[in-house]
């Protein structure tokens, strides 16, 4: 069974709570209007689809954009090879929605690495904590207004942190942007 | 403070024995039997793994184990990226070694923190324990950490041990 | 400018209260033993916390990141071509694998990996299966050498220096190859080297024999792995484990079968799955991938189109002068070749708004790329999928019940590497 064709089942049982299915590249992505209901999509494309593998979860910091996190979760079925990307979002006063752990048990060092990364919570999870930095760490470093190198925090005991020198870097490019001219990285502030 | 090295030796009046200084002979001691401790991060520590097996064997300058017990090694070569996490385990194993001891920073990471300027990374090992060779090279070549060996080598035979061991014992009594 | 940092060290006591602290439910005879980040044992800087009634482990809570360099977010401020030094030192036993695997999936977001030219990817074939060779031998090599089989060690290292010899001769680097470019590889081959590839691989036969004959029906090894840490197959598609962890359980799935890349379809090549899913099924499986690996290169040897010396003049790199840097003379002397030198190498090349995942299998199971870009040259998020991390996930479900002893062996099975697990 194609993975269209699983996209367009999950379609018709949803309705309208899944927009897309949109093609990029061969791979089809649905957006799921409502973070809350992503546990019962989820359940529906493992027990029924048969996708039964989740190969990542990831999650996009739309700095400036309001809802500002999408988490996008990746499904594959091992049986029929089909795969599956599905994305929501969350708005930054709420930063929270369910955890999947209860459907594919993998989630639950994803999950812990997006609140470490991003500081989106994820209610129901069995042990939210940080999992690359340490417990205790003030930041959450993969927001795109923390910047490369670091700030100063200090935890006695535990670990100190200071901002790394880059004299003025990274000298590159901006993403986005219509042309050149608004990509070129004099145009942009280094201190940002 | 340098100190020469002397040798006497005659065979005709001596045989089998060589006079030479004590500063001299603890220094040939220390430097020839330098037993690591590899505190092998990262990709650096897979070259060290290679300085210590049989093409480069680092053995043959006196580094016979490595030992992982900060308690028995005399020098900590620190092999990889040292991150902020990392750093006070790092230096916590720095202070169970006993004296004499010495640091190899080896690889840009550690050096300098490498090419990793991040909000993780430590930006250099020498921010929290005094470093006597430093290795450059990403990471460096197994004959390149020989070479670092050899330099330490130099570094220690070039030390007045006598002088310090007499100073700590005047302080202690 | 260096700054001397003061830091103070609370002294064991207080350490130890506070790591009990940690484990709710620590009760009157059951003691914490903290495998600590710097170990022998645990194939790099991880950090287990182990609850143990006895010498029977009751509870195991990893804790990673004791190498989390911040490789994602360093992606979001370099072009695409600037990332490739950091994707070798992903998992750095095989850092050619990653090249590949990182190429192909900006190649997919760019659209062009069906123009690559079949010399260009019979070349990543055998650079990928020579780095599957050498991170294999050095998982056994180390997970022998901890259970005390410390010859293994030293036979794998002899075997993994021709590897180097091979990446030194193609790329100039032993280790940190960097070889991929996206839309091609770096230089082409160079004269000699397929024929030093076909004596590795008669070299290498006997030497895996050789290993083989130390370990495999060794009585001593397979009491001590065998029905060790059994995980089933449900477990293992629950739990996200992909490489020869996921094919050790049973489960034949493998992406250069299932979801085929670069030239594998045309290759002859057996997938090795095990039967129950202990600790010896997976060693079996990468001793049988490695050689599977061989065959390949072989193959690989024998069809590469234009030879050893290219005398066709076969092209390595995509035909695109927005993609590809052009020739150093052209660039010298055109006009348009300059401005695309030019535009390459400060703003990189230009990819289309929209999101891909890539997945490569990798010596230690499914590296795979999410990058989401919104146009120019470098990505708005990269996400790596790091089998490493993955693997790990599995510890907490597999620790309890077994001896101290065995957490040596479970770990060397299980194959990871901190670098890619904390990127």
């Amino acid at each position: 069974m194609l993975p269209s064709e699983l996209a367009q089942k999950l379609k018709t049982r949803f309705g309208d709570l899944i927009s897309g299915p949109a093609e990029f590249r061969g791979e089809i992505t649905l957006k799921i209007a409502d973070a809350e209901k992503i546990v019962e999509v989820c359940r529906y494309a493992k027990n029924n689809l048969d996708f039964n593998y989740l190969v990542d979860i990831s999650s996009v910091d739309n700095y400036g954009e309001d809802p500002r996190w999408t988490v996008v979760y990746h499904l594959r079925g091992l049986t029929h090879g089909g795969e599956l990307r599905l994305k929501t979002d969350v708005g930054e006063e709420k930063s929270e929605l369910p955890t999947v752990t209860t459907v594919w048990k993998t989630a639950d060092w994803h999950e812990r690495e997006i609140y470490d990364m991003m500081g989106i919570r994820f209610r129901g999870h069995p042990d939210l904590r940080r999992i690359l930095m340490w417990e205790g760490y003030p930041y959450f470093p993969l927001r795109k207004d923390f910047p490369l190198a670091g700030k100063p925090s200090e935890l006695p005991g535990v670990a100190f942190t200071q901002p790394a020198p880059l004299e003025g870097g990274p000298f590159i490019t901006v993403a986005g942007g219509e042309d050149a001219i608004h990509r070129e990285p004099r145009v942009r502030n280094p201190e940002e | 403070m340098r100190t020469e090295t002397e040798v006497g030796y005659n065979t005709k009046i001596e045989g089998d024995v060589i006079v030479t200084r004590v500063d001299a002979a603890l220094n040939w001691f220390r430097k020839n039997s330098i037993w690591p401790m590899p505190m092998g991060l990262a990709c650096c520590a897979i070259e060290l793994m290679a300085a210590g097996a049989s093409r480069f064997d680092i053995s043959r300058f006196g580094s016979e184990v490595m030992r992982f017990s900060p308690r028995q090694a005399d020098c900590m070569i620190v092999a990889g990226t040292v991150t902020y996490k990392m750093a006070f385990a790092v230096k916590r194993i720095y202070d169970q070694m006993p004296e004499p001891k010495w640091v190899i920073a080896m690889g840009a990471c550690a050096s300098t923190g490498g090419m990793y300027r991040s909000y993780a990374v430590l930006q250099g090992v020498d921010n929290i324990i005094p470093v006597d060779v430093y290795v450059s090279g990403c990471p460096p070549r197994p004959e390149a950490v020989l070479d670092a060996l050899i330099k330490l080598q130099n570094k220690i035979s070039r030390e007045p041990v006598l002088e310090k061991l007499t100073a700590v014992a005047a302080f202690k009594s | 400018m260096a700054t001397v940092q003061d830091i103070e060290i609370r002294d064991s006591a207080a350490r130890t209260a506070q790591a009990a602290d940690e484990l709710q439910d620590v009760q009157g005879d059951k003691m914490v033993l903290n495998m600590g980040p710097s170990h022998p044992a645990t194939h790099g800087v991880l950090r287990i916390v182990l609850e143990l009634d006895g010498e029977i482990i009751t509870r195991a809570d990893p804790d990673v990141g004791y190498l989390h360099r911040g490789d994602e977010k360093i992606a979001e401020n370099m072009t695409y071509t600037q990332f490739i030094p950091y994707t070798d030192r992903l998992d750095y036993l095989a850092p050619l694998a990653n090249n590949v695997a990182y190429a192909l999936a900006v190649e997919k977001l760019l659209g062009i990996e069906k123009d690559l030219p079949l010399r260009c990817q019979y070349i990543r074939v055998m650079c990928a299966e020579l780095a599957r060779i050498s991170a294999h031998l050095l998982g056994l090599g180390a997970f022998a050498m901890d259970m005390g089989a410390v010859t293994v060690f030293l036979l794998i290292f002899t075997e993994r220096e021709k590897i180097y010899n091979l990446a030194e001769a193609i790329s100039g680097a032993r280790f940190t190859t960097s070889y991929t470019r996206i839309g091609g590889v770096m230089r082409d081959l160079p004269p000699g080297w397929l024929d030093q590839c076909q004596k590795f691989c008669d070299e290498f036969i006997p030497a895996l024999s050789e290993v083989e004959t130390l370990l495999t029906r060794n009585r001593i090894w397979v009491d001590r792995v065998r029905n060790l840490a059994v995980i089933s197959r449900a477990d293992a598609v629950d739990y996200g484990l992909s490489g020869p962890n996921l094919r050790g359980s049973g489960v034949e799935w493998d992406l250069r079968k299932n979801q085929p890349y670069l030239c594998y379809p045309d290759l002859e090549f057996d997938i090795p799955t095990g039967s129950i899913g202990d600790c010896y099924d997976r060693y079996l499986v990468r001793m049988e991938e490695m050689r599977q690996s061989v065959r390949i290169l072989q193959q690989c040897i024998q069809k590469i189109p234009g030879g050893a010396d290219n005398k066709t003049n076969e092209l390595v790199n995509v035909p695109d002068g927005k993609v590809v840097l052009p020739p150093k003379q052209k660039v010298m002397t055109k006009m348009e070749e300059l401005i695309h030198q030019f535009i390459l190498v400060t703003q990189g090349m230009n990819c289309p708004p929209g999101e891909i995942y890539f997945g490569h299998e990798n010596p230690k199971g499914e590296l795979g790329f999410y990058i989401n870009s919104r146009g120019g040259g470098t990505p708005y998020r990269m996400k790596i999928r790091a089998p490493s991390f993955v693997n790990l996930s599995i510890i907490p479900k597999i620790f309890p019940g077994c001896l101290i002893s065995d957490t040596v062996a479970i770990l060397g099975s299980l194959d990871f590497v901190m670098g890619e697990c904390d990127r």
